[in-house]
């Protein structure tokens, strides 16, 4: 950090008195700056030393999200263009290949189905939740007793650790002994068991549903916050002029929740885009790939074949994916907020 | 997204609830003793793998699966196991988040507190960065900080995971004290600074203990999500000196699961903060989910 820019650059700010000028200040300027040794300082060096203190507060935060997230993005750019391999810890050396990992990755035979299923994990995973969240957040704003408390521990599948959620739903969708298969095979549902999580055919279906779980605490709170700004006299007005039920959901929830909808729909893509830990914990990847992802491709990539270049290549895909989620998003939040 | 002071919350929830028992009749009454029973059920569908998990935990061990819904005869021997084989993969996952805690809120609490209150104009520059960060995948994260750690010798070491996993923690932990900082009222400090107290006396004498509540849901969270991480655990880990709880369970989980009663127990074990901290602080998770709702 070059300090006496960043100094110049507020000294400006902080002599306008906002917060005028107080004997004690240089004591709490030393206090973090043991170097600085002319307490007694003319008034003008007095105004640098808040500056400085005040920049100190940021500096930490700033430090630390240019070196791990700053950081990641460039290296990943510049890995994606070199050979970069267990080799390279050994000797150092990473040759610059342009974009032949680029190449390896959209020639590779798993790049399509990658992307296919990474599109219909997070479609899946999207619409799920948010129909039901939306079904359940609407249900919660209805006040009746403990609605609160049984919202709240509606937070629980969110709050456990994914891995956790993962081991959970493996013993359940187990083929052959999992409640699951029994449930389905005593109703009269299915006459066979279904191999959730080994059949090609189903695995993704199977991680979808576990995602769907996973994700609907998220969907309901979010949903509920924005039901919650919806003024109740719209709802009054409504019902003297017959629209309840469907009716008032169709006129009044709908339209006046869209911001939060669209806020709500492009955090979740952005966010289930990057699942890692879920089909990890559920299928690794398989059976016969069919729960391939980019961020699985990237995972193995790197940290399975030990081909750094290329995992960079995917996550890289990966990232530019969730920019363009990303722009959407803070489009949409600013008209949250406009409105 | 705003972050809603939970006393605030509750108090309209609670002039709510007030306002619906009063104009109560017999029949609506019913009608809300239904609305509980239904919401009860919902909850009962959306919990029943937790339940799930309990109940497998404690059936007698093997390699099967097969359990009936409610164990009747309680083996404990899923618990003898897990703590055996488990016990300092959860410490190490104890030690990992306490110190991301204490890192995240050490970096962010100040950080929060300037973005709030010092007016810089690049202030909304800096949300803007915070709120990108976030979406940057963990795997991007991961794979140069593996390069990066491999060269500092970080690789396998509780400080390289707490700094890892402070990138769940610090930007959540800026947006949520951030927002409730802005709502403090600056001739508070104003006032203390005309006794004397220099800037950084009255942000840890007077905006720390104002901002408790925003504090505790911070801290609660960066304790949750550096629990639960498993991306850093699996890709900074390489040898099982540190290993925390979330890659045990993991390579429980392999391709074939041994002992069902034992993934289950230690599964349960690794729950308990998310469960605990639910039933006992759940006015600062609710506020957190509220504000923050992102991960």
């Amino acid at each position: 950090m070059n300090r006496t820019q960043d100094v110049q650059g507020t000294t400006a700010e902080g002599g306008v008195g906002v917060h005028p000028e107080r004997p004690g200040v240089a004591e709490g300027a030393a206090a973090r700056e043991p170097g600085a040794t002319n307490a007694v300082a003319p008034r003008g060096r007095k105004v640098t030393r808040e500056a400085v203190t005040r920049l100190l507060f940021v500096a930490p935060a700033g430090l630390f999200l240019v070196l791990f997230f700053g950081y990641p993005v460039v290296k990943n750019i510049t890995m994606s263009l070199q050979d970069y391999t267990t080799k390279t810890f050994f000797t150092g050396e990473a040759p610059w290949v342009g974009l032949a990992n680029y190449a390896t990755v959209v020639n590779s035979n798993l790049f399509g189905p990658a992307m296919v299923n990474t599109a219909l994990f997070t479609i899946g995973s999207i619409a799920g939740q948010f129909v039901i969240g939306l079904a359940l957040a609407c249900f919660f704003r209805r006040r009746f007793p403990l609605s609160n408390f049984l919202r709240a521990m509606l937070l629980l599948p969110w709050l456990l650790p994914l891995i956790v959620s993962s081991a959970t739903w493996r013993s359940i969708l187990d083929q052959d002994s999992g409640i699951l298969n029994q449930f389905l095979t005593s109703l009269g549902i299915i006459s066979q068991p279904v191999p959730w999580l080994t059949s090609p055919t189903v695995a993704l279906i199977a991680v979808v549903m576990v995602n769907i779980w996973v994700g609907i605490p998220f969907n309901v709170t979010i949903i509920y916050g924005g039901l919650q700004d919806i003024p109740d006299e719209l709802y009054e007005a409504a019902a003297l002029d017959g629209a309840t039920g469907w009716r008032a959901f169709r006129h009044i929830t709908w339209p006046n929740l869209q911001p939060v909808v669209s806020v709500v729909l492009v955090l979740g893509v952005v966010y289930t885009i990057k699942v890692l830990d879920i089909i990890l914990g559920l299928t690794n990847g398989g059976p016969a790939n069919a729960t391939q992802t980019l961020s699985i491709r990237s995972y193995q990539e790197s940290f399975t074949n030990f081909e750094f270049g290329v995992g960079a290549a995917f996550s890289n895909i990966l990232i530019l994916i969730s920019l363009v989620f990303a722009v959407i998003y803070l489009r949409a939040n600013r008209r949250a907020v406009d409105e | 997204m705003t972050t809603m002071d939970p006393t605030a919350t509750r108090t309209r929830a609670r002039t709510r609830t007030t306002g619906t028992g009063r104009t109560g009749t017999p029949k609506t009454e019913l009608r809300n003793a239904g609305y509980t029973g239904l919401g009860i059920v919902f909850l009962a569908v959306m919990l029943f793998p937790v339940y799930w998990m309990v109940n497998a935990s404690l059936q007698p061990s093997g390699n099967t699966l097969t359990a009936g819904f409610f164990p009747w005869n309680p083996s404990f021997d899923g618990y003898a196991r897990a703590i055996a084989e488990q016990g300092p993969n959860l410490l190490t996952s104890l030690a990992v988040s306490l110190g991301t805690v204490v890192f995240s809120l050490a970096v962010a609490a100040p950080a929060a507190y300037a973005l709030a209150q010092f007016r810089y104009k690049w202030v909304n520059l800096a949300l803007l960065a915070i709120l990108v960060s976030q979406m940057i995948p963990g795997i991007v994260i991961a794979n140069a900080l593996y390069t990066a750690y491999n060269d500092l010798g970080l690789l396998n070491s509780i400080p390289g995971l707490i700094l890892a996993d402070s990138t769940h923690a610090i930007p959540f932990v800026i947006l949520i004290m951030r927002a409730f900082m802005t709502g403090i009222p600056t001739s508070i400090v104003e006032a203390a600074r005309v006794d004397g107290a220099g800037l950084v006396r009255s942000f840890v004498s007077i905006v720390l203990p104002i901002s408790r509540n925003s504090l505790i849901t911070a801290g609660l969270f960066a304790f949750l999500f550096s629990w639960s991480d498993f991306l850093f655990a699996l890709t900074l880990t390489t040898t099982d000196e540190v290993r925390p709880v979330t890659l045990g369970i993991y390579q429980y989980l392999g391709t074939q699961v041994s002992n069902w009663s034992a993934v289950m127990a230690t599964a349960v074990l690794s729950s308990l903060p998310a469960i605990a901290l639910l039933i006992l602080a759940q006015k600062y998770i609710a506020a957190g989910a509220t504000g923050g709702a992102v991960k």
